[in-house]
């Protein structure tokens, strides 16, 4: 986290996706100071704050059937899910960040995560891991939901059945590009925004 | 003396017909002595357990519904199986739960999939639908896909899109091309009427 970041309200509009820019490129030399040099990072804010957010994703597992194996497997050794920054499952959802649907979506279960997911702050995104949790899969019966998009907003769906963790992982760094995205001050902090 | 034997000594009028098939007995019973069936297992014959309980569905027949106990005594070694029939209209047997406490869900799941009340059961709630839910999804006339129900802020549920399915496989001794799973139609229940009207 760098010390001081210069708020822009212009710069607040859209985030343009990128990281964070050393001084040395854009900056006049008025900001140069030799003592806090190396300290001070220019950028913007929305561009700083989905960094930080995009490269720090917990999850909540919601593991409810075969997916939840594949899910284990991705943040075991071989696959390593933390070399996203996803590695911290939270099985509180008060501190995750994303829930990832991995399994059938039974109506009794249907409950159970849907209230979960309303225990979960904001920011939050959701990931539909595998055809069961994106659609019903293969079970076309009156026990199933036909998709946790019916309850939730999902941001991104996987197709699998299960998918591979390396499918995890590719939907986990299009969750990452999609934050990337994001206008994060103006739309979770709106009053601030204007008032700056 | 066999286990049947015994039952048919004891209550002549209750058991209906006994059947053996493989060392496997069946005892079809009347309802109504039900409980005083099962409290002579138990404490007479030893029969301390109670594997499951299972419901089925005759639909189209009078009576339309089966309950079936299967039941084991640790201390011989013995299984047996009794079977007893509940009418569509009465729809209620008596609970066996207070002699095997096991029975408490197992009479829910069939009090829910199958819509058969338990008298005198301690906490005859749904077990696997949420309470509220109108139907019972293990009876014949139940579409595979589901209904529409709707329980606003606690649930809805909405038939799922079988696409021409649900997929299953008929038995044959055809190819394998043959055997494999096709395309019929749920609410088909024409079959089922045909075979349920013959004597």
């Amino acid at each position: 986290m760098p010390l001081g970041l210069i708020l822009k309200k212009s710069s607040c509009r859209r985030a343009e996706g990128k990281y964070l820019q050393p001084m040395s490129t854009t900056i006049s030399p008025v900001a140069y100071d030799a003592k806090i040099e190396g300290n001070v990072i220019f950028t913007k804010v929305d561009a700083a704050i989905n960094w930080m957010r995009s490269n720090s994703l917990w999850p909540m597992p919601m593991g409810l059937a075969c997916c939840a194996i594949e899910l284990m497997a991705a943040s075991s050794a071989r696959f390593d899910i933390s070399r996203f920054g996803a590695e911290v499952m939270r099985f509180s959802p008060r501190q995750a960040d994303v829930m990832i649907v991995a399994g059938t979506v039974t109506y009794k279960m249907a409950l159970v995560v849907k209230r979960i997911w309303d225990q979960m702050p904001e920011p939050k995104w959701c990931i539909a891991m595998g055809a069961c949790a994106s659609s019903g899969g293969m079970y076309r019966s009156y026990a199933v939901l036909q998709g946790i998009d019916r309850l939730i907003p999902v941001d991104v769906y996987i197709s699998g059945c299960p998918p591979r963790p390396e499918a995890l992982l590719d939907g986990l760094m299009k969750l990452q590009n999609k934050i990337m995205g994001e206008q994060a001050l103006a739309d979770q902090k709106r009053e601030l925004f204007e008032s700056i | 003396m066999t286990i049947s034997e015994q039952l048919s000594t004891a209550f002549p009028s209750a058991v209906l017909k006994t059947h053996s098939f493989r060392d496997e007995t069946t005892i079809t019973i009347q309802a109504a002595s039900l409980r005083d069936i099962c409290f002579h297992l138990k404490e007479k014959s030893a029969f301390n357990y109670l594997i499951d309980i299972s419901s089925v569905d005759h639909f189209g027949e009078e009576p339309r519904f089966e309950v079936v106990y299967e039941l084991y005594s640790m201390a011989h070694g013995i299984h047996l199986r009794l079977k007893t029939t509940v009418s569509e209209d009465a729809c209620e047997i008596a609970t066996v739960s207070d002699l095997w406490p096991t029975a408490d869900w197992h009479e829910r799941e069939a009090y829910d999939m199958m819509g058969i009340r338990f008298l005198k059961h301690p906490d005859l709630r749904r077990i696997l639908m949420w309470e509220g839910y109108p139907f019972h999804p293990l009876r014949k006339d139940f579409p595979l896909e589901g209904k529409h129900s709707e329980m606003p802020g606690v649930a809805f549920s909405e038939p799922a899109p079988l696409a021409g399915g649900p997929f299953v496989t008929v038995p044959t001794d055809g190819t394998t091309q043959v055997r494999e799973p096709r395309a019929r139609h749920a609410g088909d229940l024409t079959r089922l009427e045909k075979t349920s009207s013959e004597p």
